[in-house]
C-alpha cells in the first residue's frame, strides 16, 4: 500500500500547484472585443472556497501525509502545497477540525521518539496554521514509532515512518 | 463477577504460559568469560512418593548461573557422579574435573502440593560445605525454587545479592497497522512464566516497577492518546495518573514509591515532571524547549536523569528532583539515550547511537573516571535495564522484522536471547529485588 502512495504522492505533488490553486484559478481571460454572433457561455459561480465535498476529491486535499528526514521537524519545501491547501480548507470550513499525528521510525528510544513525533506534528500544526487554520481546529497526538506503517529495518521504510498524517475528526 | 473475571484470566494466564513454556532459549555467549568460576549442579533427586517433577532444578540453576556469566557450570553429560547428600561427595572426582564448586539437592514432599528442596553447596578446593538450606516450594512453583537457590550460591560465592529470583515486564506487539495487538507482560527474569498484565488494540509503552514490585506503571494508548496508568499486578486494579494535553510518558517511580517521575507536554513540549502520588501535585523539574524524557532516580532519590537534545542530539543529563539546573552527564557518542541506572549513579547504562547503529553503552563513573564500554553488537539495541544487583542487563534487540529481549552480563562478556513469544518483543523492565 505504501508504493502506490507514494507515486500518489509524486504524481499529486507534480500537479499540486495547479491543482491547490484550483479555487483561485484566475478566470479565463474575457474574449477579444469583436463583434461575434454567438453569445459567451455565463462565467462559472465559483467563490474560490472549499466545502466537504472536496475532501474526497481535491487532488491536494486527498494528500493527508507529510513526511520528515531523519530527526528532523521541519515541514520540506516539497509539502508546502498540501499544508496549504488543508490550511485553507480549515480557513474556509470553520467547522472542521484534525488531529495531526506525529510519528517517528525506529531508530532510538521510544520515549525520544514520542517527543519527536510531536514535535512533527506540532510542524505541520504551524505550517497549517500559517496557511489559515486555526490553533483551535487542530489537535497533535503523537504516537513516537508504535504505529509504524512499515517494518523492515531499512531506510526506505524509515522514509515512510516519519511522518504527520492528517487525520479529520470533523469534515464541515 | 469480578471473581469469575480474574478466574477466566487466571485460565487464560495458563494457557499463555504453557504456549510458552514450550519454548527453548538459546545461549549467545558472545567471547566467553576466562575467569568465570566452574561449577558443577548436580540433578535433584525427588525422593517424594508423587507423580514425577516437571521441572529440572538444577537446569533452572545452572541456566541462571551461566547467564551472569560469572560461572561456567558443567555440562550435564560431564557428570560422573550423583551425590545426593554431603556424605555421598567425593571432592577428588570433582577436582579432576577442575570444578571449584559442587551443588547437590534432594527434594522431598511435606504436604499436598508443598515439597521441601534441601540443598548444599560444597567448596570442592577445601572440601568443605558451604551452605546447608532447606526451602518450601508449591509443586507449581519450583522454578522460583531453583531461582532463590541460585540466587543463595550465587551470594555465598561472589559475596553479591542473587537476582535470578525477579521478573520482567515487557511490551509485546503482533501484527502490522491499525490491526496490531499490545500486550504488557510480566516474566520470570529468565523469560519463563510469561503473564498477560494488560492487552490493547492501542500501543503501550514504557513498563516501571515501583520498589516493591507490587505494581507497574505503564503508558497506553486506548483512551485515544498516551496515558499514564498504575497497576496492581495481583488484583489487576489500575488508576489514570496522568491524561493531560499532549504527551504522557516515560513514568518511573523514586526509589522510596512515594513519587513518580514523568514526562508530560502539557506547557507544549515534553518536560520532565515529579508527581506526588499522596496528592498528585505535579513539580516541574525540567524547563527547556528542548525534549526532555526518560527520567530515572538516582538510588538516594535526590536526582533524577534524563534524555534531552537541548544541545542538538539526544544526550543524558542529571538534574535535582526538585527541579533546577541540570548537567550534561554522557560526552562520548552522538546519540546517548534512556539511561538506567545502578550504584546511585555511577554505572549509567544507555542505548547509544553512531549513524545507523545503536548499540548499548555503559558508562562507569565509580573509579572517577568516564570510561565507556559497548554491552551489545546493535545494530538496533535499545532500552537497558539494570538487574538490581547490578550483575547483569536486558534490552531490546530488532533480528529481522521483530524485536528480540537479551540479557547480558554487566562485562559484555555473556549474552543469551530470550525467546518468549512470537512477534514484536520489547522494552524490558527488571524488577526490584523480591521479598523472601
Amino acid at each position: 500500500m505504501n508504493h502506490p502512495m507514494r507515486y500518489l504522492l509524486i504524481a499529486a505533488l507534480a500537479v499540486s500547484l495547479g491543482a491547490c490553486s484550483k479555487k483561485v484559478k484566475e478566470v479565463a481571460p474575457a474574449p477579444a472585443p469583436v463583434a461575434t454572433t454567438n453569445p459567451t457561455p455565463p462565467p462559472v459561480v465559483d467563490d474560490g472556497k472549499y466545502d466537504a465535498s472536496d475532501l474526497e476529491t481535491d487532488a491536494c486535499l486527498r494528500q493527508r501525509v507529510v513526511y520528515f528526514d531523519f530527526d528532523q521537524a521541519t515541514v520540506k519545501p516539497e509539502y508546502q502545497a498540501i499544508v496549504a491547501c488543508h490550511g485553507k480548507y480549515l480557513s474556509d470550513v470553520p467547522g472542521s477540525r484534525m488531529t495531526l499525528e506525529g510519528h517517528a521510525d525506529e531508530r532510538g528510544s521510544r520515549e525520544y521518539n514520542l517527543g519527536l513525533g510531536e514535535r512533527r506534528g506540532n510542524a505541520a500544526s504551524g505550517a497549517i496554521q500559517a496557511n489559515g487554520g486555526s490553533a483551535g481546529q487542530i489537535t497533535v497526538n503523537s504516537y513516537g514509532e508504535e504505529r509504524p506503517t512499515c517494518t523492515q529495518s531499512s531506510e526506505d521504510c524509515w522514509a515512510k515512518n516519519r511522518r504527520a498524517e492528517i487525520i479529520y475528526t470533523k469534515a464541515q | 463477577m469480578q471473581h469469575a473475571m480474574s478466574r477466566a484470566l487466571f485460565l487464560f494466564l495458563l494457557v499463555i504460559a504453557n504456549l510458552a513454556g514450550a519454548q527453548t532459549l538459546s545461549i549467545d555467549i558472545a567471547n566467553g568469560n576466562p575467569s568465570a568460576r566452574p561449577i558443577a549442579v548436580v540433578p535433584f533427586a525427588y525422593e517424594g512418593g508423587g507423580l514425577p517433577l516437571d521441572t529440572d532444578l538444577a537446569e533452572v540453576i545452572s541456566g541462571d548461573l551461566n547467564r551472569s556469566g560469572q560461572f561456567k557450570a558443567l555440562g550435564r553429560s560431564d557428570i560422573i557422579e550423583y551425590p545426593l547428600r554431603g556424605s555421598d561427595v567425593k571432592y577428588p572426582t570433582w577436582r579432576l574435573l577442575k570444578q571449584d564448586h559442587l551443588v547437590i539437592g534432594r527434594v522431598l514432599d511435606v504436604d499436598q502440593g508443598v515439597l521441601r528442596i534441601e540443598f548444599e553447596l560444597h567448596d570442592i578446593a577445601t572440601g568443605q560445605r558451604l551452605l546447608g538450606l532447606a526451602l518450601s516450594s508449591r509443586r507449581g512453583d519450583l522454578r522460583g525454587a531453583g531461582h532463590q537457590i541460585a540466587d543463595f550460591v550465587y551470594e555465598k560465592i561472589t559475596g553479591v545479592r542473587g537476582a535470578f529470583w525477579t521478573r520482567m515486564a515487557y511490551v509485546t506487539s503482533t501484527g502490522v497497522g491499525r490491526n496490531t495487538q499490545y500486550a504488557l507482560m510480566v516474566a520470570d527474569s529468565d523469560g519463563f512464566n510469561p503473564q498477560v498484565v494488560v492487552r490493547s488494540q492501542e500501543p503501550l509503552m514504557s513498563p516501571a516497577w515501583s520498589p516493591d514490585s507490587k505494581k507497574l506503571a505503564y503508558v497506553s494508548f486506548e483512551r485515544g492518546s498516551s496515558t499514564v496508568y498504575v497497576q496492581e499486578l495481583t488484583t489487576g486494579n489500575r488508576q489514570v495518573l496522568a491524561s493531560f494535553r499532549g504527551i504522557n510518558g516515560a513514568p518511573a517511580f523514586s526509589p522510596d514509591g512515594s513519587r513518580l517521575a514523568m514526562t508530560l507536554s502539557q506547557s507544549g513540549n515534553p518536560e520532565v515532571y515529579v508527581m506526588n502520588l499522596a496528592d498528585r501535585s505535579l513539580t516541574q523539574v525540567t524547563r527547556h524547549y528542548a525534549i526532555d524524557t526518560e527520567p530515572v532516580w538516582t538510588a538516594d532519590g535526590s536526582r533524577i536523569l534524563f534524555t534531552s537534545d537541548r544541545a542538538g542530539k539526544p544526550q543524558i543529563y542529571s538534574v535535582a528532583a526538585s527541579g533546577g539546573e541540570a548537567t550534561r552527564i554522557s560526552f562520548q557518542g552522538e546519540y546517548n539515550a534512556r539511561a538506567t541506572l545502578y550504584a546511585g549513579d555511577q554505572k549509567i547504562a544507555m542505548a547509544q547511537g553512531s549513524g545507523n547503529v545503536y548499540r548499548i553503552a555503559l558508562l562507569d563513573r565509580s573509579r572517577g573516571g568516564a570510561e565507556v564500554t559497548l554491552l551489545s553488537p546493535g545494530n538496533l539495541d535499545e532500552s537497558p535495564s539494570f538487574a538490581p544487583n547490578g550483575s547483569m542487563l536486558l534490552y531490546a534487540a530488532r533480528e529481522g522484522q521483530r524485536g528480540v529481549l537479551y540479557a547480558v552480563s554487566a562485562d559484555g562478556r555473556v549474552r543469551q536471547r530470550l525467546v518468549l513469544a512470537d512477534g514484536d518483543v520489547r522494552e524490558p523492565a527488571w524488577s526490584p529485588f523480591r521479598q523472601r
